[in-house]
This record gives structure tokens, sequence and C-alpha cells, in this order.
């Protein structure tokens, strides 16, 4: 121990601390996952409490597109960030778009289930407690894909203009990731919504 | 109290004087063995005191309940208490009257707690630990009580504006006073013809919307159960004394008692005051 | 190169600009008018900055909820008093509950977690300044439109539209059946807006902490604060978002219909109890773990001894934050949940105390064969860890849940948790401002004044919640506007009442401590308390950019290195 100043030198060499945007981001998923939390639960104990009005076996499909077109957006994005790596502006721009457009024909997808529910079954969120529980979820979570959809167009449209430089890897990736959280997001509603719950 | 003395002692002992100078002290960075000891040592504290907690938290909660218990449901409302006893067929109000239990042999009395509106709580100290009145939930509680009395309490969870005056009393009879008190409940409402004038109030000044005295056209649910209202020895939940005057003065208008309260002033006139008093008075 | 001498020569210029370097961060004061001044602090980025306005801000609304408190004492004096009629008390106890917890603790702790973390770590700023700023307006903006429920609705006399449902605003008297008009939803949209602030500042902390340390400064360098800064904010991500899903759900069932607390509808209470207290237990922790933060700070100073333990202290803290996640239906142990719910939640509060006494026992032993100074700071938290000890010891008798069905809900479980808020908390941010204000502003803070502080405090804090101990255990519930006569209460609220009013004292005497020796306080210096983090090794006020050049460290007491280079702490560490 006694050459300190010597350690203390290789170490300051060493110092990469981790990057704010990434850490920030995550902080932001850890806080978000525990609202949507909150929000499953509530669905899962309201499940079968209804004492009138339409139940899910009754009136939910799954939705098939919606749910291809999100999964798979996160797999183009995934590709879109490769490209940006290897400084591909054509094919980033390609599959930056694509992501866009999937998530886009997952909201309209989304538009026309909740039109049926409420014009053609007459659910709403002041029909039963599973009126309540469904739109709340599914609309926190659509709420989620908006705000992602209107960010991940932003950068888009930034790219069309090329303004989108190496030096925003960061900013990217920390979108991405919050794009990926979206979707995990969607895989647990799914899973409770449409398949366990119905 | 062995925490405070060796805090008292640092204090004392470890204080800086002037004849130190400016020399620090001995540099102590740390000791896994003292961290360890001061872990462990708590964490067998607390084991012992759990185990005994739980012990008695099954004791209380999962007690079974033997065939001979008193039944009662007590409803909360905002801001009085509704009691049935479904083995007599008696509904009352405010005023719980349960047998005082006999040590070689027990007759407890279980309770079954809900709401019809808002979220309180039954709490008579003396007599058990409080246990929360909920919507949609019934809630179970015991009492075994020993000894004969008027014991009193109150609502114990904020239930609006008028939770502080939502008061309990609780008369633990001897059996054979409980026997009577049962007998006498279970009777309609006297019915003397001296204060017909008051009962015709009571019917058409929509008393009877809120207000059941069994034997008669009313049977309201929203308000407390007046069939048998002089057996209690207070009104308004508790807030004041039984009385022919007081009883006056909160039909005129409940909010000077409660401020607040959900019984609305019915704006009688004195006649029609007079003569529903009476016929109050005589509901025994 | 020998990075000893760097660092020396680092601390040594820190003072004096680099040679050639001119400042143009901050005008010279005479050239900058009183409006270009307030609008440098209306749109300030600056950590400092923010957290002198969101201190300021707390010491505001302090002043506020204190007098909402005189005044529940008051009307509690006598029994069947009507100094304010029934629905106003309930106003007043709920805001004063309000406002103490998120317009008063969170801005006062955040405030100084922003104002000491980047000094603390060598760093320029926070990790997100624009954020940073953001967050203080948000939960400004929240604080006031709590306020103007006073006067919305019906306006002063009757106290408005302010709510008036309890602090946690149980469903369903929180549903538009029960609730009508607008005060609950001063209540909810306020606290949602103060819980987006919240959430800002947490993030901002936690990539602060991880991405913006000094060269050197591993996180087992990292001195203690910015550790349970960042513990507490991990803890404020998990609470606060179930507080925040709860009111959008609240806020569902009042406008849009929902039924999740309805129970006309088939919704639950219970469901809002779990939501509520899985928030706001670990929110008692987020506004604890910054008071340990002070204390880790500030014991080592004045015992003149490193803190005992450190690696012990860090897990202890990460443990307390952890266990505390999973104890809060120990606040529902009245609602009915089944035998073996109450015991699990037993045994978890139980086991929270473990680490938690942990903490207690590494500050004694760090007092223990240290040179003890009592100065303001070090008074403060000497109390903090007497008083402590009661806090956490009734807490534990609380988890007895066969206990807990006598004295839930009455005053018993009041005077405990002002023990943890008032003898714990408030005491600690006393030590901080008596420690810290001489950094933020050069002057130190008057000593007469502060002994005059800090003995009405105990006075009158002893006075109001040791008996207030009694009053619970006689029976009586909280939140009633009134108590009859014939209850033995009387004489006893009569002396919590008077000691209220003699807290309220020794606040407005700290109040004008703060004031007078803003103009006439002693020169502070860099580091008037011989201290050892990396704070003190600038200017008292720092310069808008903290330090000259960035630090290096080697140790966890980088100045006590600098002040023994004969008996460096890394030769230990």
């Amino acid at each position: 121990m006694s050459t300190i100043p010597l350690e203390h030198t290789h170490l300051s060499e060493d110092w990469h601390p981790a990057r704010r945007g990434i850490v920030g981001m995550w902080a932001l998923i850890v806080a978000e996952s525990a609202m949507f939390t909150i929000f499953v639960v509530a669905y899962i104990y309201y499940i079968g409490k209804s004492d009138f009005g339409p139940t899910p076996r009754q009136v939910l499909h799954v939705p098939v597109l919606g749910t291809v077109c999100l999964l798979s957006s996160s797999l183009f994005i995934w590709l879109a960030e490769r490209q940006f790596e290897h400084l591909r502006g054509a094919a980033f721009k390609l599959f930056w778009g694509i992501t866009c457009l999937l998530a886009a024909v997952f909201l309209v997808d989304t538009a026309r289930e909740w039109h049926e529910l409420i014009y053609r079954d007459g659910l709403t969120m002041r029909t039963n407690l599973f009126g309540t529980t469904f739109y709340s979820l599914v609309g926190l979570h659509a709420a989620h894909v908006t705000v992602g959809l209107i960010m991940l167009s932003i950068v888009w449209i930034f790219s069309l203009a090329n303004r989108v430089r190496p030096e925003h890897a960061t900013k990217l990736q920390a979108l991405s990731m919050y794009w990926h959280f979206v979707d995990a997001v969607w895989v647990v509603v799914f899973s409770v919504v449409y398949v366990a719950g119905r | 109290m062995v925490l405070y003395l060796l805090l008292v002692y640092a204090i004392v002992r470890y204080r800086a004087r002037a004849s130190d100078g400016n020399i620090e002290p001995p540099q102590v960075f740390g000791s896994v063995e003292i961290e360890l000891s001061w872990t462990i040592i708590p964490v067998l504290i607390i084991i012992v005191l759990f185990l005994t907690t739980a012990g008695v938290i099954f004791a209380l909660q999962d007690a079974p309940k033997p065939a001979n218990a008193l039944d009662i449901t007590v409803i909360g409302h905002q801001f009085w208490w509704e009691y049935r006893y479904p083995q007599f067929g008696i509904v009352t109000a405010n005023e719980l009257h349960i047998p005082a239990s006999d040590p070689q042999h027990p007759r407890p009395t279980f309770m079954k707690l809900t709401s019809a509106d808002v979220d309180h709580s039954f709490w008579i100290p003396q007599l058990a630990g409080k246990t929360d009145i909920l919507p949609n939930r019934v809630n179970e509680l015991w009492i075994d009580p020993h000894v004969p009395g008027r014991y009193e309490g109150q609502c114990s969870m904020l239930c609006g504006v008028q939770h502080a005056k939502m008061l309990l009393v609780a008369y633990v009879d001897p059996p054979e006073k409980f026997d009577a008190w049962v007998r006498q409940q279970q009777q309609a409402a006297s019915n003397a013809a001296a204060v017909e004038a008051g009962r015709q109030v009571f019917e058409h000044v929509s008393c009877i919307n809120c207000h059941t005295v069994r034997g008669t056209q009313a049977n309201g649910q929203f308000g407390p159960d007046l069939t048998h209202l002089m057996t209690r020895s207070t009104i308004a939940s508790g807030a004041v004394p039984n009385t022919a005057e007081n009883l006056k003065q909160w039909v005129a208008n409940p909010d000077d008692f409660k401020p607040g309260v959900l019984m609305p002033n019915m704006h009688l006139t004195a006649e029609q005051l007079n003569q529903v008093t009476a016929y109050l008075t005589s509901l025994e | 190169m020998n990075t000893k001498n760097q660092f020396a020569e680092s601390a040594a210029t820190v003072t004096e600009p680099l040679e050639g370097a001119h400042d143009l961060t901050v005008l010279p004061p005479e050239k900058v008018t009183w409006l270009e001044h307030l609008h440098g602090w209306i749109v300030t980025v600056d950590h400092k900055r923010i957290g002198i306005l969101y201190i300021l801000y707390g010491v505001l609304f302090l002043l506020v909820g204190g007098l909402e408190a005189v005044l529940i004492r008051i009307q509690l004096f006598r029994p069947l008093n009507n100094f304010v009629s029934p629905q106003s008390y309930n106003r007043l106890f709920t805001l004063h509950g309000t406002t103490m917890v998120f317009l008063v603790g969170m801005p006062i702790l955040f405030g100084f977690g922003n104002y000491l973390i980047p000094l603390m770590i060598g760093a320029r700023d926070m990790a997100f300044p624009r954020l940073n700023a953001f967050s203080f307006w948000i939960s400004a903006f929240a604080g006031f439109l709590l306020y103007y429920s006073l006067v919305g609705g019906v306006g002063l006399a009757g106290a408005g539209s302010a709510p008036d449902v309890g602090w946690f605003a149980y469903a369903p008297l929180t549903e538009p059946a029960f609730s009508p008009g607008h005060s609950t939803d001063y209540w909810t949209v306020s606290l949602l807006l103060n819980g987006i602030g919240s959430i800002g500042t947490a993030v901002n902390i936690i990539a602060t902490v991880f991405c913006m340390r000094c060269k050197g400064m591993t996180l087992m360098r990292m001195p203690l604060l910015p550790w349970l800064y960042a513990t507490m904010s991990t803890l404020v991500l998990l609470a606060i978002s179930p507080l925040t899903a709860a009111q959008i759900m609240l806020m569902a069932d009042r406008y849009l219909g929902a039924h999740f607390f309805d129970s006309q509808a088939g919704g639950s209470a219970v469901l809002w109890f779990h939501f509520f207290w899985i928030f706001g237990h670990p929110e008692v922790y987020v506004l604890v773990l910054p008071a340990f933060a002070f204390a880790n700070e500030i014991v080592p100073t004045f015992s003149r001894k490193a803190i005992f333990g450190y690696p012990a202290m860090v897990v202890a803290s990460v443990a307390i934050a952890f266990i505390s996640l999973g104890v809060w239906a120990h606040h529902m142990f009245t609602v009915g949940m089944t035998s073996v719910s109450n015991a699990f939640f037993t045994l978890s509060t139980m086991l929270v105390s473990i680490p938690t006494g942990i903490k207690l026992f590494n500050w004694l032993a760090t007092m223990w064969g240290g040179r003890i100074r009592f100065e303001m700071p070090m008074l403060f938290t000497t109390a903090f860890l007497f008083q402590w000890v009661v806090a956490g010891l009734t807490g534990i008798i609380l988890s007895v849940s066969p206990f807990d069905w006598q004295v839930h809900f009455s005053y018993f479980l009041v005077a405990h948790f002002h023990y943890v808020l008032v003898g714990a908390i408030v005491f600690m941010i006393f030590a901080a401002f008596y420690y810290w204000y001489p950094k933020a502003t050069g002057r130190m803070l008057n000593q007469r004044l502060g002994k005059l502080h800090f003995w009405l405090m105990v006075i009158g804090f002893h006075m109001t919640f040791d008996v207030m101990f009694f009053v619970g255990l006689l029976g009586m519930p909280r939140q009633i506007y009134t108590y009859m006569p014939d209850r033995p209460w009387t004489v006893l609220n009569q002396i919590v009442s008077i000691g209220g009013v003699v807290q309220a004292l020794a606040v407005l005497v700290f109040a004008a401590n703060l004031f007078y020796s803003w103009f006439r306080g002693e020169e502070a210096g860099p580091d008037p308390w011989d201290a050892w983090t990396l704070e003190w090794a600038t200017n008292s006020p720092p310069p808008v950019y903290n330090f000259a050049t960035e630090p290096e460290v080697a140790s966890r007491r980088p100045l006590w290195d600098l002040k023994h280079p004969e008996d460096p702490d890394f030769a230990y560490e």
C-alpha cells in the first residue's frame, strides 16, 4: 500500500463514469414500472368482480395486428441503432421510419378496438369495474406509446434533414431504451388483459 | 435504557476539553466483530419478540366461535351506529347492549362489522382493540366482557365532518338484565292515543323516509331505528343526554348539536315541535 | 507526478481564478439591477440557487404548517371548544399534514441534496440542470395550487374548498358522493404535480451520484450523504409512482365515472389503503434517510473521528430502504387482514429496526473515544440521537399488531410519528442548517439565538409529544375536532397545546436567526468546522462553478489527507 500515488494515477486514467442520459432513463423506467404495476394490480384485483355489464370474455378479441406491429417495432429500432453505429444514414432513416410506422399502426388498431367496444358493445370507463380497469390500464400504456411515437417522429424528421449526428448516440440509445420499455409493458398488459383475464 | 446510558456516558466522557488543544483523537474506522455482534443480538431479540407476538395474533384473530355466542351486526353510517341482532330479530341504534360473560361458561359476543357509506372504525378501548368498518367488506370482532357496566368509545377513522361526535356507548348487562332488554326491544312500538297528534306529524313531515318505528308505517333505513328511543341514555350517537329538552332542540335544528350532520332541519312549527317531541318521548 | 500534491494545488488555488481566466458567469453586483437579479433567480439552473429556492420555499411553508398546528392545538385546548368550526378543523389538520410532508419535508430535504451533492462529489452541477429547475417550479406551483384552495370556492371564511379528508384521503370519503365540490381535487392534483417534481429530482440525484463523481471518488469513497440521497431517490422512484397511480384513479372516479374506489359499484376501499400506504410508508423513509445523511456528516466532524464502520453504514442504509418497501400494511392492522398477513407485516416492520439500530450504534461508536465539540449542529444531533431511540422503539411497539389494535389511529400513533418527523427529521434539518448555512452564505448563524432556539425546541417538543403518548393510551382518537368533557383528556391536551406554542416560538427564533445572520453573522471562511469533505474545500459561498479545477481524491476524507499528510486515510482504506 505504499505506492498510493501510482495506484491513484492509474485509477484516474481509467475513470469512465456511466453516462448520465442512460442512468437517468433507467431511473425513469423504474418509476414508470412502479406506476404500471399499480394499475396491473388493480386490474387483477377486479377480475371477475363486475356485478353487471360486458365481461372480458364477451367483448375482448386478441389484438393480433397491433401486438405484432408493436413488438416488431422493437426489432426495427434495434436494427436502426445498429445502422447508426456503422454510420449508415440511409438505412438508419429507413429502419427508424418503419419503427414509427409500426407504432402508428398499433395506435390505430387500438383506436379501432376501442371504437367497437364503446359503440358496439357499450363498454366505457363508467360501465363497470372491467371497463374502469381496462380503459385505464390499456389507455395508460397507449398514452406512453403516443408520447414515444411523438419523440421518435421528431428524431426521424431531424434525421431526414440530416441533423442527427454520431454525438447524439447516447440520446438515441436512451430513447430506444424507453421504447423497449413500452414494448415490455405491452407484453405484461397483453398477458394480463387478453390472456389471463379472459 | 442501556442505550441512553451509553449515549450519556459518551457525551460526558468524550467531551472536548480546552486542555486537549487541537490534537485529533485516534481515528478508528470500524470493526467487523463489533458490527456482527450488534447485528446478531438484535436479530435474536426480534425473533423472540416476533414469535410471542405472532402467538397473540393467531390466538386473537383465529379464536374459534362457541355455539352459544351472541351475534351482532354493526353497520357504520355517517354519523351513527346501527346494531342488528339476527338471533332475536332486533334492530337498534347507537347504544349497544351485550351480556356479561362468565369466565366459567363464556358467552362471548361475535360482531360482524360493515359500513353503509365511508370508512369508520369501532373502538371501545376497555372492551377490545379497534376494528375498521369498511363498505363492501365484512370484518369480524369478538368481545368477551366479564365486568358489567357502561363503556364508552368513539369512531376511530375520519368519516366526515362529524366524525368527532360519532360516539359509542356500550352497556355490558348481567345476563338476566340483558334478556329483559332483548324482550323489550322485540316488542313493537308503544302506541298511546295521547300522542296521536305527534305521530301524525312524524308520519307526514317525512320523518318516516329515514327512520323506522316498528309496528307503524315508518320504515326508513337511512337514519337510526327509533322504536325504543327512550331506552337510550343519549341521542345523536352519544353527543347529548336523552332528555325531552334535547330531543326538541335536536329535531328543531340538528346542526345545533352536530353541525354538518346529515339529518336536515325540517322547519317545524312550534306546535308541531311540541307534538312530535311528546310522541318521541313516548317511544319506550 | 505526485497526485497528492496535484490535489493540494487544486485546493490552494480554488479560491483564485486560474491565470488569465476571467469569470464571466456572474456579473459584479454594481452592474445588476434588482430586476435582473430577481430574473437571475427565476431562470437559474444552478444547483446551489435551486437548492436555496427549495429551502426557502420549505421554510415558508414550515411557518404556515406551524400556524395550522397552533390553531389545531388552540381548538383542542378545551373540550367542546368552538374556536374553529368542525369543517374548518378537518381542513386544518388535512392541510397541516399535507403541507408538512409535501411542502416542507420534501422540498427542504431536496434543497439540501441539491445544494450539497455536487459539492461533495466534486462536480460542477447536477446531471440535469434544466430538469432540476423544472422540478422545483412544478413543485412550487403545486404548493400554490394547494393553498389556492383556501380562496377558491366559497372563500376564506370557512376555508373555501381546502381539502378536509385527512392527509391520506381515504376512499370512499374522497369519492364524489361524499366529497362534492373541488376540495379533494385540490389535494389530488397538487400532490400529483408535486410528485412529478419529486420524481424529476430523484432521477437527477441518481444520475448525478452515479455519473458525476470527480476522479478517484469510487462509490466506496463517496461521502455517506450522497449515498443516502441516492438510496432515498430510489425509494422516491418506487414509492411516489404508486401514489401518482392512485391519484389518477381517484380523479378518474371523480370525473370520468370510473369505479376504482366506488363502493356502490363494487369498488374497494381497501385498495386505496394498500396503494396509499405502499407510497406512504416508504415516503417516511424518504424523509428520514436524509436526516440520517446529515447525522453521518455531522457526528464525525464534531467527534473529530471518521465515521465508524463506513461499509456497514452503506449496507444498513440500503437495507433500510429495501425493507421499508415491504412493511406498508402495518398501517392497516385494523382493516381486517388475515392473521397471516398481520403476522407478516409485524415481522417485516420489526426487521427494519435492525439496520436502523446498526446506524445508531455506529454513531455512538463514532462518538466513543472522540473529542466531542458541542457546537450548534452537534447539540441538535445529540437531541436527535436520544429522540430517535424513542421514535424507533415506539415504532416497534406499534408493530406488535395486537397492541396496535388498541392504539392505532389514536394520539399514541400521532406522538410516535411526530417523534420521527419532528424529533428526528426536523431536529436534523435544524442541525443541517447550522452546519451548512455558513457554507451557503459565508456567515455563521448567531450562537445565542441558536441556543435559545435549541432549548425552546427541546422543551416544547417534549412537553407536547411525551405527554401525547399518554393521551393516546387513554383512548383519544385522532382527527377529532373536539372531545367530551367527561373524558380524562383535558389537562393533558392543555399541556400538549402549550408545548406546541413553545415550539412555534422556537421556530420563530430560528427564522429570525436566519434573517439576522444573513446581515450580521460572523464571517465563516471556507472551512469553519475543520471538516473533511469536499464542500469545505471551496469558498463560502462557493463560486458558481464550485471548483476551479476538478478535484481528485484518494480516500473518503480528502481534506483529512490534506491536513494530515503524515497520516492520510488512504493508508488505511
